[in-house]
């Protein structure tokens, strides 16, 4: 009862960092809270080859459902473990990714349970609430934070009523981290059947085709972005080999992505990735919300741009007041000057 | 064979182009200064519905909205496009409802219009990118789903199952999933065909009651009055809690269980910051600085 439940996506017998960010965010909940932290995942398969992926992260109790068809993934069968497995164990808490998997899954046990679930949560909080109608004194609720209104505003969400509070956080929102104190680690091979019926599994995968990401720009230490202001995909050329020389990765701005001058999954901010890295070179991109949103928690952040009163210049410790074209080239001529 | 198709849409705020004037000084957002649209993955999944209107003559495309009375104009957007009729729900109580509560709405709407063979909407809506009512209204309705759609690929006839594919992270999937279905539709889908001339000729004067009202109450004649009772198909319907039989302790803030706590206009802590020419010399000191720092290197 009133435990911290996440739910760990599994890509074969991969599970997701998005969920192991998640259950070191759900240890952290737990603990602040003194309740347990317990983990589920669902495939096929998967005995002996996904808890070393998940209990170091300091997880109390892990329920695994393996079964032939709960894998690939597909909305009725997972929903159907989740909403048997709440009613059973009553968590306080259920964490999920804000992913594909995770946006299908997520409101559909959510509107199973009629429990509030709020996507796309930039921070996750326990705090106290007083409504504003009745008076009525909560304690210890989760505050699910979310940008709204395409980033214009941010909005606190809590569910004063309903069990469990459900909430979707982005990969790379959270930072993973094995959990060095003590947990229980206990692991629960649960009997499928009880939780499924056959005729859940009505949607059939007929083809299941993912490749293996082209880049690490979440995990990225250096990160050299462009904006609309690159011009042109060519001109994106010279952030590739700035980030080449450096060893780092390329991002890009939703409007640079939209202009066709970057591929979508190299897109940093709200609707995008998150990163966190030591260095941030941000060029030609003026700082809308949605981009900072994205990039705010990096260590020390460059702004290359003409114009000195782009927004991004405010949050930059180092403004370079000029064209990308003239300055990228010099950054890398001085680096492989100086570096050697 | 003919399929009942029902498209659930949404007019939203157009929040991909907020200028400075969009945000009030309190941090609330002056929805005045942001123009009114169809939602653009609603309208991929409208392209979905008519494709399979296309193949398959005799179906039908119903088109279903909530919101205030000026949602009518989604109504008529979807007639333009070759969308058959449409409903507006549109109810005081279903106001300041989060997902739950939208979604009970539509799926009790939806069993209101009582004969559906596949419903179709877009992945999220642009307001509050959640992505939720799709699912939730699936879910309350007891059918299947297919999120992130991208295409339908085919109907088969007899076994009644269709085959759609999809976008998941990282790559591609192909379902096979049965009728009735709800499916949402990802924005990498095809987009929305052309308003149709002869479509705009025949509804462009489609009016909701609200709407109606809104131009005769202070008197003045609806212009072509008698029209509305020549033709019935220019009257949009309207749909209250009532008209649909839903239950209103599970309607609008009653039954939403999210509150909103606070409400932040996003505010970024500014630094201190060292601005630099781009001349030689200051590039040359800032890489050197850096690489000193062990920042990088």
């Amino acid at each position: 009862m009133n435990n911290v439940f996440v739910y760990c996506e599994i890509e074969g017998t991969t599970v997701a960092e998005v969920s192991q960010e998640l259950l070191t965010k759900g240890r952290k909940l737990a603990n602040q809270l003194n309740v347990e932290l317990h983990a589920i995942v669902a495939g096929t398969d998967i005995k002996g080859k996904v808890e070393d992926q998940i209990l170091p992260y300091g997880v109390d109790k892990l329920f695994v459902f393996d079964a032939p068809g709960l894998f690939p993934y597909t909305s009725v069968p997972h929903t159907d473990i989740l909403v048997n497995l709440f009613k059973e164990q009553q968590p306080q808490i259920a964490l999920m990714g804000a992913t594909v998997i995770g946006r299908d899954l997520g409101p559909r046990v959510s509107s199973s349970l009629t429990s509030g679930l709020t996507a796309d949560c930039t921070q996750l909080e326990i705090g106290d609430h007083t409504d504003a109608k009745t008076g009525t004194e909560y304690s210890n609720l989760l505050y699910q934070i979310r940008p709204a209104f395409g980033g214009n505003i941010v909005a606190t969400i809590v569910n004063p009523d309903h069990r469990p509070q459900m909430a979707t956080v982005r990969s790379g929102v959270m930072q993973k981290a094995i959990y060095e104190g003590a947990c229980k680690k206990e692991v629960v091979y649960a009997e499928v059947g009880k939780y499924v019926s056959p005729e859940a599994f009505v949607v059939k995968v007929l083809d299941h085709h993912v490749e293996a990401a082209k880049h690490n720009l979440k995990g990225a230490k250096i990160v050299v972005a462009g904006g609309y202001g690159m011009g042109s995909k060519e001109g994106f050329d010279m952030l590739f080999e700035l980030a080449k020389v450096l060893h780092g990765e390329v991002g890009a701005s939703r409007a640079a992505v939209d202009a066709g001058f970057c591929d979508h999954d190299r897109q940093i901010g709200q609707t995008g990735v998150t990163v966190h890295p030591k260095v941030y070179i941000a060029c030609g991109i003026s700082g809308q919300i949605q981009h900072i949103a994205g990039m705010q928690d990096s260590d020390i952040i460059i702004s290359i741009n003409n114009d000195p009163d782009a927004p991004i210049n405010k949050i930059a410790d180092y403004v370079i007041n000029g064209t990308v074209e003239e300055v990228v080239p010099k950054l890398i001529k001085y680096y492989k000057q100086n570096s050697k | 064979m003919s399929l009942k198709i029902v498209v659930l849409a949404k007019q939203v705020p157009d929040t991909r182009n907020v200028g400075k004037d969009a945000m009030k000084a309190d941090g609330t957002i002056n929805r005045a200064a942001l123009p009114a649209i169809f939602n653009p993955e609603d309208l991929n999944a409208l392209e979905q519905a008519l494709r399979l209107k296309d193949t398959f003559p005799g179906s039908t495309v119903t088109l279903l909205t909530m919101g205030p009375g000026r949602a009518a104009e989604i109504i008529r957007e979807g007639l333009f496009r070759g969308a058959d009729g449409g409903y507006v729900l549109t109810d005081r109580a279903f106001a300041g409802a989060d997902t739950l509560a939208t979604s009970y709405a539509i799926a009790t709407a939806i069993r209101k219009i009582g004969e559906y063979d596949i419903i179709l909407g877009g992945r999220q809506a642009i307001d509050g990118d959640t992505a939720q009512v799709g699912p939730q209204v699936a879910e309350k309705l007891g059918l299947p789903q297919v999120t992130y759609a991208e295409e339908i690929i085919s109907l088969d006839e007899k076994t009644r199952k269709v085959v759609i594919r999809r976008h998941i992270d990282g790559g591609v999937e192909t379902v096979e999933a049965p009728l009735p279905l709800v499916v949402t539709v990802n924005g990498s889908a095809a987009p929305c065909r052309p308003r149709n001339a002869k479509l705009v000729q025949k509804y462009k004067r489609a009016l909701g009651a609200q709407e109606k009202a809104a131009i005769t109450k202070d008197g003045a004649a609806l212009p072509y009055a008698e029209l509305y009772e020549q033709r019935s198909y220019l009257n949009l319907v309207e749909w209250t809690a009532a008209d649909v039989n839903a239950d209103l302790e599970q309607c609008g803030l009653n039954g939403s269980p999210t509150k909103v706590k606070t409400v932040q206009n996003i505010v970024f802590q500014a630094k201190e910051s060292q601005t630099l020419t781009s001349s030689d010399a200051d590039v040359d000191g800032l890489v050197k600085e850096l690489l000193d720092k062990k920042i990088i290197g």
